[in-house]
């Protein structure tokens, strides 16, 4: 029962979203949406789960004084502050929990994607390394893809623009596209194995 | 069982509220898009020739599976992180839990966490979204229930550690420095945050597996990872390390379906290049 009810739930929704794509008839697509919304609404719902999770996890490791414990703290303080402060004064402008989402999480969290184009020169010098035809290959469009994008590369040859857009429109784009077909090929049957009850690991 | 139970509710709930409007709607008899029958065919054939192949595989037809580097390495790491005495990170990706590649991510989580309960190596799973927290929970529990190791489980291997894509990075980022996992596993529906990830990971100095369905990301994996699964690869994974027979057939199927649709493009490249058929053959795959 505790594997069959599962499997069944996840054969009649599967079905039901398979024919509101086809169908239309409102009463399918009401049903349809409304399974959607329900997903959402126990989503948001199962918000307090991670809260659990991420408390529990953490105040074990402050309550040990383990490596780090300090971090911990914090990270445990901005969690409950910044929850009393949305359920206090809500979350609109001008309000504690704004105050603290503008100028300490949103500051912080620009920092981290920042640290992104000091990653990708890194990781650029590395694939970039001429060692075998393939790599130099690689190297030589990149060179003409990012010459082409700036004004330099303009500067420096009238046609470098239009040689970076057609590898992009085309070689590029092709092997996107094989990638996509495969892909999605690959998504409809997980997808098929889900709904016939095939693949049932996700479960446990 | 919790999650079953929250999902019978969210069905009958939804029968009772959409009852009335189902049962109006059999009188009208235009229920079918007719404009997405081309869909419909294409669903049917990719079924039968699917279905097909799960069948011969229960059969005992014995099928072949090319080789995948990335996912034989995933014992490998396994293996090296045990040696080391060192934990193994999985990431299933950073989108919610109806994004097909995160339950792909999950059931590949299901096959590490069986090989990680097997050696007794330490295995953390850090998440964005709750559901997929309760989902990667099970799916740890089920693999250790399933080895025997019951008894090695802790809920605390799958956590939930920031709802917010950056916040997550920064949350993995401590991970690997405090605990220098050997391994690091991503698999899933990765975004901006794939070569933040993947690059302090080589900067640790684990090994790196990776797989996603997002084409734009696979650039930055294979610059820093040690092995990347492309696109299909990743949905292929879960039947490749299981081994059962159905999850092969299935991947047979999928195989034969490529090469009906190169086919196929092909034969609208010649019909259109030759204009045959006055567009009949490119207006059957029209989008609708």
């Amino acid at each position: 029962m505790k594997v069959q009810l599962p499997v069944v739930i996840a054969f009649l929704t599967g079905f039901i979203m398979v024919s509101a794509f086809f169908s239309t008839n409102p009463g399918i697509a009401n049903f349809s949406q409304n399974l959607l919304t329900w997903v959402t609404i126990v989503g948001g719902i199962s918000l307090l789960l991670g809260i659990v999770s991420i408390l529990k996890v953490n105040i074990k490791i402050i309550s040990k004084r383990s490596k780090d414990w300090g971090f911990k703290l914090i990270l445990v303080m901005f969690v409950i502050g910044m929850s009393i402060s949305g359920v206090v004064w809500g979350m609109g402008e001008n309000t504690p929990f704004d105050w603290l989402f503008q100028n300490i999480q949103s500051p912080m969290m620009s920092t981290m994607f920042s640290i992104l184009a000091f990653f990708i020169a890194s990781a650029a010098y590395r694939a970039f390394r001429a060692r075998t035809m393939e790599a130099t290959i690689l190297l030589v469009t990149a060179v003409i893809i990012m010459l082409g994008r700036i004004p330099l590369g303009q500067y420096l040859w009238n046609d470098l623009p239009n040689i970076a857009d057609w590898i992009m429109a085309y070689p590029n784009l092709a092997v996107q596209r094989g990638i996509i077909i495969g892909a999605a090929l690959g998504a409809a049957s997980i997808s098929l194995r889900i709904i016939l009850g095939i693949e049932r690991t996700y479960m446990g | 069982m919790k999650e079953i139970k929250i999902l019978i509710l969210v069905l009958i709930i939804n029968i009772f509220h959409s009852g009335e409007a189902l049962a109006n709607s059999f009188d009208n008899l235009s229920w079918f898009r007719l404009d997405r029958f081309n869909a419909l065919i294409l669903l049917v054939v990719f079924s039968t020739v699917v279905l097909f192949y799960i069948r011969s595989a229960k059969k005992g037809k014995k099928l072949f599976i090319r080789k995948i580097a990335g996912l034989d390495a995933v014992e490998e790491g396994v293996g090296r992180a045990t040696e080391m005495g060192r934990s193994v990170l999985f990431i299933p990706g950073i989108d919610e839990l109806e994004e097909i590649q995160t339950i792909a991510g999950l059931s590949i989580l299901g096959r590490v966490a069986k090989v990680t309960a097997q050696y007794n190596t330490p295995l953390l799973v850090p998440v964005r979204y709750p559901l997929v927290l309760a989902a990667a929970q099970e799916a740890i529990k089920g693999a250790y229930l399933g080895t025997g190791k019951g008894e090695n489980y802790d809920s605390e291997m799958a956590r939930y550690v920031a709802g917010e894509q950056f916040a997550f990075v920064a949350a993995v980022h401590g991970v690997m420095h405090r605990d220098k996992p050997a391994t690091n596993v991503y698999m899933g529906a990765f975004y901006a945050e794939s070569l933040l990830l993947a690059e302090e990971g080589h900067e640790s100095g684990a090994i790196q597996i990776a797989g996603t369905a997002n084409p734009e990301q696979l650039p930055f994996f294979i610059a820093a990872c040690d092995y990347t699964l492309m696109g299909e690869e990743l949905y292929a994974a879960s039947s490749y390390l299981s081994r059962e027979p159905r999850m092969l057939g299935s991947l047979k199927g999928q195989d034969w379906m490529k090469i009906f649709l190169v086919v196929c493009i092909l034969l609208g490249v010649l019909f259109d290049t030759l204009q045959i058929g006055n567009g009949f053959f490119y207006n059957l795959f029209l989008e609708q």
